[in-house]
């Protein structure tokens, strides 16, 4: 779950992380009284849930009352990556002398925690990485243990900053590593952080993202940023295919059978199991594959259920054939996901030999769920296939009969 | 229409109308239903069968599961 740049600064200011003057506005006559308020130049910054906002003219500057609610009305109406501003954050202008980036997040492969902070800050993190590693730190901590601000410190230190600055930015990192543990954030980033010439260090913008199997579990911070409970918030409004996944799962509270993301690739994808998904999804696309979707099955749908979303994807245009794979499981079963495929496939008009390019499920009731696949004639592979191998078979299945 | 699985109902059980309730009532995915105290199934449920036996130990020898796939 996304937050808008207002939405992130008001909870950095509730962690107590110093911000510069701003108001969120929704049309050009708040964007002058907001300007006035501030008294001097403003920066006025189109509040959309995009990345880019300055190539694409989302943010400008002004300094009077009049220019802002000029450059506010241009900005309103200004889609970015497709999508439209809720409104505007005026924010007060502020010399800076020093930027830097401080983000943290999850490293799935050190399993940990990580602060990621760079003495760059103000421009693309990636580009800072790839051009000059020296000038990044990274810091891994644990989620389990109380956060200490020792590990901020030593995130920040790990650039090279000292003195002062070291201390003010120490207060910063650790404030945001605090909210990043305490909401349940997949990402907490601060970029930039500016040193004012005065001295002081402030946060310019942030960009927060909450997990969203945790939102309900944040229901007064959502309440008080007016976040309603049926916002989902992701990059891009959901397809009709997504919202149709989506109504396959909720029909039934039996299992798993969607969280579906749409691409364009020609595989459909039936895929889950504790990591398994992203890990099978990965494999496909090594194996040179293009999958048509991302979705996670699992905890035991009803063969309805799993009936209906293989329906549902094989129906979708451009999917030639689907592939249903998983790491061995306990919690589902195999015999349950086969019937519901092949009654799928079937339901929906093709011949589950054809249609299914590899059913790779080994687990529980496995010998029952392989009785069904060789009854229909589907291709399946045991545990003593790989999911790499599984992923290539599909992929070089789909090329050879498309 | 059911693709995987059949259940034969022995017609000895439609006497027992108890009997027949409480076959419905242990199935967890409601294959039966009485009708008129007769039991029948479900057709649309009949595939979401779990093979959990549930209704062969309610009703020893007059309920039979079929698998249509073996």
């Amino acid at each position: 779950m996304r937050f808008y740049e207002f939405e992130s600064k008001q909870i950095l200011a509730k962690a107590g992380i110093p911000l510069p003057k701003s108001h969120f506005c929704k049309t050009p006559d708040q964007a002058a009284a907001a300007a006035f308020e501030v008294g001097g130049p403003v920066v006025i910054k189109s509040q959309v849930l995009s990345g880019g906002r300055m190539k694409a003219g989302g943010v400008k500057f002004a300094d009077s009352p009049g220019e802002a609610a000029e450059h506010a009305r241009a900005i309103l109406a200004l889609p970015i990556s497709n999508l439209m501003p809720v409104g505007v954050l005026v924010e007060e202008k502020r010399a800076i002398a020093q930027e830097y980036y401080a983000a943290v997040t999850w490293d799935g492969r050190a399993k940990k925690a990580v602060i990621i902070f760079s003495d760059m800050g103000g421009i693309d993190i990636e580009e800072v990485a790839e051009k000059h590693p020296e000038h990044i730190s990274r810091t891994h901590f644990s989620a389990s243990r109380p956060f200490s601000d020792y590990i901020a410190k030593n995130a920040v230190a790990g650039v090279g900053v000292t003195g002062n600055d070291l201390n003010a930015l120490t207060r910063i990192v650790a404030g945001l590593a605090r909210v990043f543990l305490e909401r349940d954030m997949t990402l907490a980033e601060i970029n930039p952080i500016g040193k004012l010439e005065d001295g002081s260090i402030i946060a310019l913008d942030a960009h927060m993202d909450m997990e969203s199997e945790a939102a309900r579990q944040h229901l007064d911070l959502l309440k008080e940023l007016g976040v309603g409970p049926e916002e989902k918030r992701q990059a891009r409004p959901p397809t009709q295919f997504e919202i149709d996944a989506e109504r396959v799962d909720s029909a039934d509270t039996r299992g798993v059978a969607g969280n579906l993301t749409e691409f364009d690739g020609n595989l459909g994808l039936i895929i889950g199991a504790g990591g398994g998904s992203l890990t099978l999804f990965d494999a496909v696309r090594a194996a040179g594959g293009k999958p048509a979707n991302y979705c996670e099955i699992g905890g035991n749908p009803s063969v309805s259920k799993a009936a209906n979303l293989t329906k549902l994807i094989c129906a979708q245009p451009g999917v030639e054939k689907i592939a249903v794979m998983m790491n061995v499981v306990s919690n589902t079963r195999v015999d349950i996901v086969a019937r519901g495929v092949v009654k799928g496939c079937i339901e929906a008009g093709f011949d589950p030999a054809e249609k299914i390019a590899i059913f790779r499920i080994p687990g529980s009731w496995e010998d029952e769920g392989f009785a069904i696949l060789k009854k229909y004639g589907v291709p399946y592979v045991d545990r003593s296939v790989s999911m790499d191998e599984a992923a290539r078979m599909a992929v070089e299945n789909t090329k050879k009969k498309a | 229409m059911a693709m995987f699985i059949r259940v034969d109902i022995d017609p000895a059980l439609q006497q027992d109308p108890a009997l027949a309730k409480r076959v419905a009532e242990v199935c967890p995915v409601d294959i039966f239903k009485v009708v008129d105290a007769r039991l029948e199934t479900v057709e649309a449920n009949l595939d979401e069968c779990t093979l959990c036996d549930l209704c062969t130990i309610a009703a020893p020898g007059k309920i039979s599961v079929v698998k249509l796939y073996r």
